[in-house]
């Protein structure tokens, strides 16, 4: 309630019981509800007397003089290059809000001058979470025309994926549709995000700049206002020491999957359930090695590339990508070799997204041998990302510890052994060693605020991770609402992730109900989605009641299904439409009662 | 009823009182599709239904280390008197084993198939396999009356097959009458409106396990005196007349208890042929009604009989049974091992034969060279009489006709199923109850131990020039004592891993209890303290003298007539 004194600094305050009261009425509401709420109490209070003169609400012609930056974000990547986006205009001077897609109030649309989105296409061209409804809006009838409006869109996405920057595009197009203007053109950014979101963030503040008539001496000295960043974060990661690294499948199982547990002692990192751990993971040193044998390169030579200088080893090791390939990256490696069969292949839109989808770097060098020197090897891969796991603890049970859940990536291709690189390293950390890391916040994948409601977990394989972390929370707290989990995986007796503290808990009461599948322990493949149908009447009670709904793991297939499950659970119970079954669905994301972590 | 008289009630009495007879909550805990157990009662109520809930516990740490919980698995145990079924049940039985459970059978000290490893998802379909094939689980566990234990050596004589069909109809008529098996795994439709009841046992069965044993004379190969009841055939002219009844044996102790102990049954008297059922019933409702309900370690037959003195308690039984004991007749015993090899059958089935094998520590797999499973389904398929289980853990192939016998003869030398022809005495009659991974008693190695431990003390014997010397060997991985170590003459009883108490003195009749020689030790000082009783016994026997009754003269030093 911090936020609420502030703006109501100089006028009466709740406290104690009053405010808890009000704590309680606002918990569990979604952003939009929360609008609601406040545009209600305005009213009531703008009929109960004069406003104080500190509560001035912004004057309509605010909107000229400001830049809005929204980001429609599921992994945080577009979080953040909305954010880089807002330290820029501060810093030309610019005012500057950011909103994330679901708090954006979409009656101020048609009154917006300059606005920025970055937004992220998921899997196979969905869009985040917290988008759906302002794109739902923007595609409906009922958007405005947006005569007025200057704006410019950078998509995120995975060229691995036939559907690269989908949502981007589309969105792009829409606001053209709609009578806007482009600041600047749109940018669709691969995993690599940086290459293409640098050069953006510069055009288009620098248009914004121009729209809205900054006076150029202002400078620099906003920024100085903003408080350099103590903390660890994303560019400046805390080493956290390994405190157990534990296999929880059987060991006779196909599948490894690994529980961590990390020490963030003196880190000054907090998470909440929901949050991700970023990772900075290196390469596999047999992996670089192996790398530059196959491209007949000296790990040694010294390459100075963004004014630092390392040798080709450590360039490989610790700054690039060598396990996830970008089709920007083929292009530029195919352009500078002359390759035709590598070109045919990049030009072939579903042929590239097969091959980025099955094949590392090492397998590049091995069929095409691109003769590159150590210069361009480095200028052309792509910087190393971070890699993001969601947190499966809660701090009010593990303290100072964060616990994760990793499944080892592994893929054969062409008889050889392909890893992940941060699930490699991940699974071979000796206790006492040390990785670095980070907090991403997921503000779309939290609890409800209000302990009583009840919450529907799904979440098979390692995306039952966050409800580790949600179930320990709310056993904490004391949470009256009930717990519900799904989990699935191929084997009750070798996969089944958390088991007993799964058992433990059904036994304490804190789990009301546990739902599994198993997918290869009978003739039949049996997932998620088919418990969920099973449970379909009792599944409604809970919604009914209120309770929130979570789905966390694999996007590309099994969100899908256990959103079409949910719907023909809906539209099966209640004798709706499938279209007024979705259309149930979209209100309940909408009131952040149905989140999902995907990936 | 004395039973008031014990209190608290054990959980268990709580448990079978709430089980709606042997229902509980079984049904609920087979739908628990996030474990692979049963729930906590429930894992006593299914063992009335013939299995145990276990787990590996060579995986139970790391399986904790992993959060998972341990590896569980349901052992089976068939309810098959004097252990008797016929080719097409052993092809039955022999695919259950490896579609459910862990791929081999095998053979128990008390005539029952046994299959390990059937996960809690398959225990349906797995019962309902086994009574496809007209066996049943039904009390082959549980505080009931178990499987019985017949004299096996059915082709020396017509009147085993008479033994044998009496003994059968007291074990029907000692069956439980609940629906509760037929309902759970047969899917019987529950009758509204019919009331259930149990006429014999009650609501609440018998205090603990009840064990009922016959033997035709002069052979003991049941260790007719370890059992809650032994009925020792009497033929007289050739017919048989009646039983001596023996009660209140049982070999189950527990470590540091000194309150538990093995005991020998007593012989109360003998009965006609026609008194059976009556006094067999009778000997079972007063322990029923007398046996200690609290205190399970103190519950079994015969620490009721020690309590209310073995006069009282045949009193009783004479007065349930309307039968007065006639004086016992007088019994020679001549051996507790089986006889391996062919014998030729007896007079009402000319030509055929017999062959019994010697299957170590009763288990059937398919291992390297011996692939005794794979042999064994050989020989079903050609084989026209029965297969029949020894209380030795070995294995008759009955019946066999004359037109199969060199085929059968062929198969049990290509499947290593010859062990009989190349074993040395000791090797051959010795036996080990089940113990690791799966039991969940078991202090130390059992079956996984004795054809180790049994080809060191062949050496041993060999080193001194004892190479054909018979002497029964027996190991039990916990005081339980399910290979019945207590009446061997060299008892091996499991103390820890690797650790055992050396028992000396049995008798080879199954006539005598041994005594605890050394406690606690390990390997190398078992084999060598036999090492120095073999070099001793080489010197000092007497005459045919046995080890055991050696060790009980001029080792353990018992006078004469002094029970060890």
């Amino acid at each position: 309630m911090r936020a609420l004194n502030e703006v109501w600094e100089g006028a009466e305050t709740l406290e104690g019981a009053r405010l808890e009261e009000l704590d309680r009425l606002l918990g569990g509401l979604s952003a939009n509800a929360l609008y609601w709420t406040a545009g209600y109490v305005h009213a009531r209070a703008r009929a109960a007397g004069p406003q104080p003169d500190a509560a001035q609400p912004a004057k309509a012609s605010a909107a000229a003089a400001r830049l809005t930056i929204v980001y429609g974000s599921q992994t945080g990547n577009a979080k953040r290059v909305a954010e880089e986006l807002k330290e820029r205009a501060e810093s030309q001077g610019l005012n500057v809000r950011v909103l994330r897609a679901d708090a954006y109030p979409q009656r101020e649309l048609a009154e917006e001058r300059a606005l920025l989105i970055a937004i992220s296409t998921q899997g196979d061209g969905d869009p985040p979470d917290d988008s759906r409804a302002l794109l739902r809006f923007l595609n409906s009838a009922r958007a405005p025309k947006l005569p007025n409006l200057r704006f410019a869109v950078i998509g995120l996405g995975d060229s691995s994926y036939p559907k690269f920057c989908f949502i981007g595009q589309q969105l792009d197009a829409r606001l053209a549709e709609l009578g806007g203007t482009r600041l600047t053109a749109r940018a669709d950014a691969d995993v690599d995000v940086e290459r293409v979101a640098g050069p953006f963030a510069r055009g288009a503040i620098d248009a914004a700049k121009t729209l809205l008539e900054v006076p150029a001496t202002r400078g620099a000295k906003v920024t100085s206002l903003r408080p350099a960043p103590v903390g660890h974060s994303r560019s400046r990661p805390f080493a956290a020491q390994v405190l157990a690294n534990q296999r929880i499948t059987a060991n006779d199982s196909e599948l490894r999957v690994h529980h961590l547990e990390l020490d963030l002692t003196g880190s000054g990192l907090r998470y909440q359930p929901g949050d991700a751990l970023g990772i900075w993971p290196q390469q596999h040193p047999a992996l670089v090695a192996q790398v530059l044998a196959t491209a007949g390169l000296d790990g040694e030579t010294a390459v100075t590339h963004d004014d630092q200088e390392l040798t080709l080893q450590r360039w490989l090791g610790e700054k690039r990508e060598l396990t996830r390939l970008s089709r920007a990256a083929l292009v530029e490696i195919f352009e500078r070799t002359g390759n035709t069969e590598g070109k045919a292949l990049v030009a072939d839109q579903a042929a590239c997204v097969d091959y980025l989808a099955g094949h590392q770097l090492l397998d590049l060098i091995a069929r095409f041998q691109p003769r590159l020197s150590a210069a361009e090897w480095v200028s052309l891969l792509p910087p190393l990302q971070p890699r993001l796991y969601s947190i499966a603890s809660s701090v009010r049970q593990v303290g100072d510890e964060v616990h994760l859940t990793v499944a080892e990536r592994i893929d054969q291709v062409d008889g050889e052994t392909r890893y992940g690189v941060a699930s490699r390293q991940l699974l071979e950390l000796a206790e006492g060693a040390r990785v670095p890391v980070y907090i991403e916040q997921n503000d779309r994948f939290r609890l409800p605020a209000d302990a009583t409601r009840d919450v529907i977990m799904i979440g098979p394989g390692t995306g039952v991770a966050p409800f580790r972390a949600f179930v320990q929370e709310r056993a904490s707290i004391g949470a009256r609402g009930r717990d519900w989990l799904f989990f699935g995986h191929r084997h009750l007796r070798r996969e089944f992730l958390y088991q007993t503290e799964w058992i433990a808990a059904l036994g304490s009461g804190r789990l009301a109900r546990l739902d599994v599948a198993f997918s290869r322990d009978q003739a039949e493949r049996r997932y998620v989605q088919h418990v969920l149908r099973e449970r379909g009447r009792e599944l409604v009670e809970w919604i009914d009641g209120g309770a929130h709904l979570y789905v966390c793991g694999d996007a590309t297939r099994m969100a899908k299904d256990v959103h079409q499950a949910l719907i023909e659970i809906l539209s099966a119970v209640r004798g709706q439409s499938l279209d007024e079954a979705t259309a149930e669905l979209d209100r309940l994301a909408d009131q952040g009662r149905y989140a999902r972590d995907v990936y | 009823m004395e039973a008031s008289v014990f209190s608290p009630l054990s959980d268990v009495e709580r448990i079978k009182t709430a089980s709606r007879l042997l229902r509980g909550t079984l049904a609920e805990s087979l739908d628990d599709a996030w474990t692979g157990a049963l729930r906590v009662d429930d894992t006593q109520l299914i063992k009335f239904h013939g299995s145990y809930q276990q787990d590996d516990r060579e995986l139970r740490n790391e399986r904790e280390l992993a959060k998972l919980e341990p590896a569980y698995s349901f052992m089976i145990r068939t309810r098959t008197p004097g252990g008797v079924v016929t080719p097409a049940q052993w092809l039955a039985l022999d695919a259950i084993a490896q579609r459910y459970a862990n791929g081999s059978l095998r053979l128990t000290t008390r005539q029952a198939f046994q299959i390990h490893g059937v996960i809690k998802r398959e225990l349906k379909p797995t019962l309902q396999a086994i009574n496809a094939a007209l066996i049943d689980t039904i009390a082959a566990c549980g505080d009931v009356n178990r499987n019985l234990l017949i004299a096996s050596n059915y082709d020396a004589s017509p009147i085993h097959a008479e033994v044998h069909a009496q003994a059968v109809a007291l074990g029907e008529h000692l069956l439980p009458r609940t629906r509760a098996y037929y309902q759970l795994w047969l899917d019987e439709e529950q009758i509204a409106g019919t009331p259930e009841e149990e006429p014999i046992y009650g609501p609440t069965y018998l205090p603990r396990k009840f064990k009922i044993g016959f033997a035709v004379p002069p052979s003991n190969d049941v260790d007719l005196f370890a059992q809650d009841l032994g009925f020792a055939a009497i033929i007289e002219n050739g017919v048989l007349t009646g039983y001596n009844v023996s009660a209140g044996g049982g070999l189950g102790t527990t470590h540091g208890d000194a309150r538990t102990y093995a005991r020998l049954g007593d012989t109360l008297g003998f009965i006609t042929c026609a008194d059976l059922i009556k006094v067999g019933e009778a000997v079972l409702t007063t322990q029923r009604d007398h046996g200690n309900r609290s205190d399970r370690k103190l519950s079994r037959l015969k620490y009721t009989i020690d309590r209310l003195a073995v006069d009282v308690f045949k009193a009783e039984v004479e007065r349930r049974a309307g039968v007065v004991f006639a004086p016992a007749r007088i019994v020679v015993w001549r051996q507790q091992g089986d006889r391996f090899g062919w014998q030729e059958s007896a007079a009402e089935t000319p030509g055929r034969a017999s062959l019994t094998l010697r299957i170590q520590a009763g288990r059937i797999a398919d291992r390297e060279a011996a692939t005794n499973l794979t042999g064994l389904r050989e020989i079903a398929r050609i084989h026209a009489g029965d297969f029949r289980i020894t209380p030795n853990q070995n294995l008759a192939i009955a019946g066999i006709t004359p037109d199969t016998r060199a085929a059968i003869a062929d198969l049990v030398r290509a499947h290593g199923l010859d062990l009989h022809e190349h074993l040395p005495p000791v090797r051959l009659n010795s036996l080990a109850c089940v113990a690791f991974p799966t039991c969940p008693l078991a202090m130390a190695e059992a079956e996984r131990y004795l054809p180790a431990f049994g080809a060191k003390v062949e050496e041993l014997l060999e080193n001194h020039g004892l190479a054909r010397a018979d002497i029964g060997v027996r190991i039990s991985g916990c005081p339980n004592g399910c290979s019945r170590p207590f009446l061997a003459e060299i008892g091996l009883v499991g103390k820890a891993l690797g650790r055992y108490n050396l028992h000396l003195g049995g008798d080879r009749l199954g006539l005598r209890l041994n005594r605890l020689y050394r406690e606690n030790i390990d390997e190398s000082e078992i084999l060598s303290t036999l090492g120095g009783l073999f070099a001793r016994y080489a010197n000092e026997r007497e005459n045919s003298e046995g080890f055991g009754d050696y060790t009980l003269r001029r080792v353990l030093e018992v006078g004469a007539g002094e029970q060890p």
